[in-house]
């Protein structure tokens, strides 16, 4: 199963990561509707305490604690092997939430306004992850692991 | 809060396209100089245009291209004859009371003299090659030659001097660790081994880490003898000795002590956060007779396996001075031009001293032919080589390869925006600030810089097929290949080229 490699040495922090996932993950798949207009979410998050910067994003864990925890099966693993939600069923407890080790899932809205779990869904719609392909000097590679 | 007492107007101005802004902060973190900032209670990002040095790291990442930066114009009363530079010049040295530090080469309106030489092509009288079906030879040997060559029972009798072989005429400048951060040193090192070319350490000695790439090394022995000892010398495969830097030529060099982190403090062998300083001179070297003691001292220490570059910069009497070093034992003689770069330089100095390379290199190779030296030594051109035609009229003047230092920076990033002195460059390049210093990251820098210099060696071998030759060898100091345009009787003579038409 490819994952997404952070290589940490290599994150200059620009946050481009985080815009290619905005843009990916909008209606519009514009660039700045997406951050305007849609208000999405980033479904990576470029953390920074000097000088170390990198972008963290789900792990798509082994034992991942947010299936165990998610009380009705909407935290699934997908038929690829990764782990994402089913937005349909979620109902906003945000037990994923508490017990996730990364702090990488997060609270969203869908269109309804309801509080729903949101997080990297390894981009199903595209061979190589949104961030990988924006990361400019390759501190995001997708890899098998 | 602006000063007005060291106020002069900025260079730059920074446009922000407020439709385009998705506030997404690539610009605000990429800003090294905090001529970019965001305003949380406003959720505004603003511009400090005093700041702005023009590097262009904040265009370059917006990902919507909300910004642009422009040159922005002096809004003083036009005066041709001061120009602004020198009004700005004035109101710099009265306001901070010390001479101005810059960095790069000079950007000065000099003129450049490879734009003013036309190269030959072949048209019916000798065939042109095509370097896509017929071999051709770039492959460049650096040391001392023999006259002649004493073959006995079929076998090589003569004793040759130790020669650097090179894939392509082209070699990366000496740039050194401290100047240059750990991952710039790893991707020219790597890119040289590549290309089975060199990279030269400069003057701050050679990492540990970097001893890997042995057989690709040039060593540099500097007025500051930072760093050198004898595993230095035993890793390289040449030594250069620096006496001159063509940016700044008589001057020493000077890494400031916030520079100089725990591990170039290791490598220069100095103590972490001092000054790192080098003298102008070489303090035992004060004659052509002193410069032969320190060539065969580093001859004798290497066990005469090693050629010994002499690099210098060219000054006015260049061409004595040249002809002095080669009298003293040199194997390559390495001119520096005044368009070559420097990571710090008074800027009078920088703007003022020396001589274009085109010049020197002319005048050197006419004095050691005349002198019968030519044949024997090796002639490195280097400072202001911006393209692969300057490379090919470099060795059709007289040149045996080029060394090049900015282009190989601006093939990583670099903007020459001048700010290497700073030790913020916002690239990456000029800094060893450890977060900046991630910018470069040394797999996709090796890999630029091997596209570079491949490309331009397709170039040279284009040029040199349209001429008929098919050899780098036959255009060393042909200077007929060369044809000068809007230059007077004297430029040319030196020059030792015709005018076009003629």
């Amino acid at each position: 199963m490819k994952l997404v490699k952070i290589n940490e040495d290599n994150c200059v922090y620009c946050h481009l990561c985080e815009v290619a996932c905005k843009t990916e993950h909008s209606i519009s798949k514009d660039i700045i509707k997406a951050v305007k207009k849609e208000n999405v979410l980033s479904r990576c998050t470029a953390e920074f305490n000097y000088p170390y910067s990198a972008s963290i994003m789900c792990r798509h864990c082994d034992d991942a604690p947010c299936i165990f925890a998610c009380q009705n099966g909407s935290m699934h693993r997908d038929e690829r092997g990764y782990v994402v939600v089913n937005q349909d069923t979620c109902v906003g407890c945000w037990m994923c939430v508490m017990v996730c080790p990364y702090g990488v899932i997060k609270q969203g809205k869908n269109n309804n306004d309801w509080d729903l779990s949101v997080k990297c869904d390894m981009c199903p719609d595209r061979g190589i992850p949104a961030c990988v392909e924006a990361c400019p000097n390759e501190a995001l590679t997708f890899e098998e692991l | 809060m602006k000063d007005v007492k060291t106020y002069t107007p900025p260079d730059f101005h920074v446009i922000r396209d407020p439709d385009r802004c998705i506030k997404c902060r690539a610009c605000v973190d990429q800003c090294s100089f905090d001529a970019t900032f965001y305003d949380e209670e406003e959720d505004k990002i603003w511009n400090w245009d005093a700041k702005c040095v023009g590097c262009n790291r904040c265009a370059a990442f917006c990902p919507t291209e909300a910004i642009t930066i422009e040159n922005r114009t002096s809004p003083y009363r036009v005066n041709e004859s001061w120009g602004n530079s020198n009004v700005v010049g004035v109101k710099k040295r009265a306001a901070f009371g010390g001479a101005p530090v810059v960095s790069m080469g000079s950007d000065k309106p000099y003129i450049v003299y490879w734009d003013h030489m036309l190269i030959n092509a072949s048209q019916v009288t000798n065939p042109s090659i095509d370097p896509l079906r017929e071999p051709m030879e770039l492959k460049t040997f650096l040391g001392k030659k023999v006259d002649r060559l004493e073959i006995q029972d079929g076998k090589l009798k003569t004793v040759l001097s130790p020669q650097l072989e090179i894939e392509l005429p082209i070699m990366f400048a000496a740039m050194s660790y401290g100047a240059l951060n750990y991952n710039v040193i790893e991707a020219m090192g790597r890119a040289a081994v590549d290309l089975g070319t060199y990279f030269n350490s400069g003057e701050g000695g050679l990492h540990k880490d970097h001893y890997k790439f042995k057989g690709n090394i040039i060593v540099q022995v500097a007025s500051g003898r930072f760093g050198v000892y004898k595993e230095y010398l035993d890793v390289a495969s040449a030594i250069e000795i620096k006496i001159g830097q063509g940016a700044k030529p008589g001057i020493g060099g000077h890494l400031p002590g916030e520079k100089v982190t725990a591990s170039i403090a290791q490598t220069r062998m100095i103590p972490k956060g001092t000054d790192a300083l080098s003298p102008a001179p070489h303090h035992d070297i004060y004659s052509i007779e002193d410069l032969r003691q320190l060539i065969f001292a580093l001859k004798e220490a290497t066990e005469y396996k090693k050629p010994i570059f002499v690099k210098i910069a060219c000054v006015h009497n260049i061409a004595a001075i040249a002809s002095g070093v080669a009298q003293a034992g040199a194997d390559v003689i390495v001119l520096d031009g005044f368009k070559g770069g420097t990571g710090a330089s008074p800027q009078v100095i920088r703007d003022n001293v020396g001589l274009p390379i085109e010049l020197a290199l002319a005048s050197v190779d006419d004095r050691l032919r005349q002198e019968g030296l030519r044949g024997k030594i090796s002639l490195v051109a280097s400072g202001g080589i911006r393209n692969s035609m300057d490379v090919v009229k470099a060795i059709a003047l007289g040149a045996d390869a080029v060394y090049i230092g900015t282009a190989t920076l601006i093939a990583i990033g670099c903007t020459m925006c001048q700010q290497c002195h700073t030790g913020k460059c916002a690239w990456g390049i000029a800094t060893q600030d450890p977060f900046l210093s991630k910018r470069q990251n040394p797999n996709i820098a090796a890999q630029r810089l091997v596209n570079l210099v491949n490309v331009w060696g397709l170039e040279i071998k284009e040029t040199l097929g349209a001429m008929g030759i098919n050899s780098i060898e036959s255009l060393k100091g042909n200077r007929l290949a060369l044809r000068g345009f809007d230059l007077n009787e004297k430029e040319m003579e030196i020059l030792g080229i015709l005018h076009a038409g003629e």
